[in-house]
């Protein structure tokens, strides 16, 4: 089932489109983003609420590749692979994330951090090579700016992990 | 020299808001329109000999005029403005999108006016976020301000306008398949006639246009015809953004005259080729145009004399191609690109393209074979225009059959060493 959120907010979409088949996209980028992925229970959730057949919702589904109908880490980096980025190092680029992440394309590290796709031109073709992180676009890239911004990612990880396990403690005593 | 669609941009800043953008004479163009006939707006642009800048430079009121207008008209028209930018190499309507968003808004709705459009939307790629962000707080401010909505300015003209933002793939782009991705269905390209400005989104009339030929509308209304052709080195009219990607110096985008030759764009904006790199050939305009060599860097960059020096305007942002990158590798890189984006419909592009791949990948790893290279000529041969349902095939052989032709002695080199020369 969607839930109240997720509802809410396809709802919200509708005044843009004049009719409920249209929505479709909209709805599968709001259960992705509220899910990380859209699984068979998601298309399954948004064919009910848009009353299509999952079938059908499953081709729209799988035509996108903004959506994923497989689970990815917590961040995904899409590496540009179109020809200036080629031209420019993208080849060293992929190379340096297996040798330092230990993932190819289409890959997720272990610790599920990291998930590692191709994508077509990202329109920063004069900042060659280039890449986005979730939704932050990086340009001008080499083997060295792509550890500090690995470093970055990592080093949020670590504040987000302790915050996690300091939450209990900070005062959440319901746990019997 | 003037730069109409680019002046009020600096690239680190926030854009204009509406407040600045109505100082620096903005929307007086819509305010102007509206007080003209429809037709007349389609007769300035007709007269501006404005062609459309998402690659095909078809003539923008031509386009226009195949929308049925009076009483009698089917309602509600949609007007479509293309912020698909996927093509690789190109990065110009971006610039457009981040830098000034009331531009395009106002050029949609001034263009909407001239066809009586009563819906509009910007169908843009997901990854342009920041664009996102800003087309819709401009789009908010428009509607706050009465430029979008009922009786626009006071007038009896009205227009929704939405912001639609694609779930991905390049074939979005293509605008039939655009109109079916805003339907909620897979981006198949529909078959034409029914041209989509008789029969287009939800079977309605519909324009679908790119996002620089819009923002050309406003200053053409504004400032008129005669003005807008003088901007220009040639027979079409306006300024054309150029961009320069590779190995140069100073890669980059700028507003240029139409028709400023590409040894000019190379040479003079880009500074030339960095140290140590020679150049040897270029893609003008995106990964879907014939390849050009050094015979032809005094082309002048318009639509009638990139066709006749054998390729195409194409998005006008040029790829260079340098001696220290193996020619057959790059075009391994673009047929990969395409063979990965072909919708699947017609047997010559998805079949062909995944073979033209698996060659060039054979080639690039000392797997070449002499027959190869007739292999590869059949397949440009199958994809080229007629084959096919939609322009990608056509555009995939293009950089092909160019390639073959002008690197022969690089493909050769690939199979009489069985490797790549530029691999160690
Ligand atoms: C595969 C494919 C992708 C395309 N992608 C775009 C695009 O991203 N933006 C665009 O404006 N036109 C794109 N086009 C061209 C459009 O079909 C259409 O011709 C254009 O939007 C019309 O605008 P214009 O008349 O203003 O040039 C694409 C065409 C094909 C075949
Ligand atoms: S040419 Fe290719 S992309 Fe176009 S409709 Fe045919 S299969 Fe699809």
């Amino acid at each position: 089932m969607l839930s109240e959120e997720e509802k809410q907010e396809i709802e919200a979409q509708s005044q843009h489109y004049p009719t409920t088949r249209a929505l479709c996209i909209e709805a599968l980028k709001i259960v992705q983003e509220h899910r990380g992925w859209v699984s068979d229970e998601g298309i399954a959730d948004v064919a009910e609420a848009l009353q299509m057949a999952a079938a059908e919702l499953e081709g729209v589904a799988t035509f996108y590749n903004m959506i994923f109908r497989k689970p990815v880490g917590r961040h995904v980096i899409l590496l540009c692979d179109s020809v200036s980025c080629w031209i420019m190092g993208y080849d060293r680029l992929r190379e340096h994330f297996r040798a330092r992440l230990g993932i190819g394309l289409g890959e997720t590290t272990a610790d599920g951090c990291f998930t590692l796709l191709p994508n077509v031109c990202l329109g920063a073709c004069d900042h060659a090579p280039a890449m986005m992180i979730d939704s932050t676009h990086y340009q001008d890239l080499d083997p060295d700016r792509l550890d500090e911004i690995l470093a970055k990612y990592r080093m949020e990880e670590i504040r987000e992990e302790k915050k996690e396990k300091r939450g209990p403690a900070d005062g959440n005593t319901a746990d019997p | 020299m003037e730069t109409p669609l680019t002046r009020s941009i600096a690239p680190e800043k926030a854009p204009p808001d509406l407040a600045q953008y109505e100082k620096a004479g903005g929307y007086a163009a819509l305010r102007k329109a509206l007080r003209m006939a429809p037709g007349d707006v389609t007769a300035a642009v007709k007269e501006a000999n404005l062609r459309g800048r998402g690659g095909a430079g078809f003539p923008t009121a031509q386009k226009w005029s195949f929308v049925p207008m009076g009483d009698d008209a089917p309602h509600p028209k949609y007007f479509i403005c293309n912020a698909d930018e996927m093509e690789p190499g190109t990065f110009k309507d971006r610039l457009l999108l981040e830098g000034d968003p009331h531009q395009l808004i106002e050029g949609m709705i001034v263009s909407a006016y001239a066809v009586q459009a009563d819906v509009g939307y910007i169908f843009l790629r997901w990854a342009y976020k920041l664009a996102a962000q800003r087309l819709e707080q401009a789009i908010a401010e428009a509607y706050h301000r009465g430029y979008l909505g009922r009786n626009i300015a006071g007038s009896s003209y009205s227009l929704e306008l939405h912001l639609h933002v694609s779930a991905g793939r390049y074939m979005c782009g293509e605008e039939t398949a655009l109109l079916n991705a805003l339907e909620g269905k897979r981006a198949n390209p529909r078959a034409k006639p029914p041209y989509p400005q008789v029969s287009g989104l939800w079977g309605k009339p519909t324009v679908v246009n790119n996002v620089e030929t819009l923002c050309c509308v406003p200053h053409i209304v504004n400032k008129g015809a005669a003005w807008f052709k003088n901007l220009s080195r040639s027979g079409d009219g306006g300024t054309k953004l150029y961009g320069v990607s590779g190995r140069v110096k100073k890669p980059g985008l700028w507003e240029l005259p139409m028709g400023t030759p590409i040894r000019e764009i190379l040479e003079e904006h880009a500074g030339g080729m960095r140290n140590g790199y020679r150049f040897r050939g270029l893609l003008p305009g995106g990964a879907s145009t014939d390849f050009m060599i050094a015979d032809h860097l005094d082309v002048a960059m318009d639509f009638d004399s990139m066709q006749a020096a054998g390729s195409r305007l194409g998005t006008g942002t040029m790829i260079i191609l340098d001696d220290r990158t193996c020619p057959v590798g790059m075009l391994h890189n673009l047929e990969h690109f395409f063979a990965q984006e072909s919708c699947g419909w017609c047997t010559p592009c998805w079949s062909g393209l995944s073979w033209v791949e698996q060659i060039l990948k054979g080639l690039e790893d000392g797997k070449g074979e002499a027959s190869d290279l007739e292999r590869l000529q059949s397949h440009a041969r199958l994809l080229s225009p007629g084959h096919t349902f939609c322009a990608l095939a056509p555009g995939a052989a293009e950089p092909l059959q160019s390639g073959l032709k002008y690197f022969r002695d690089d493909f050769d080199r690939h199979i009489r060493e069985k490797r790549c020369p530029w691999r160690s």
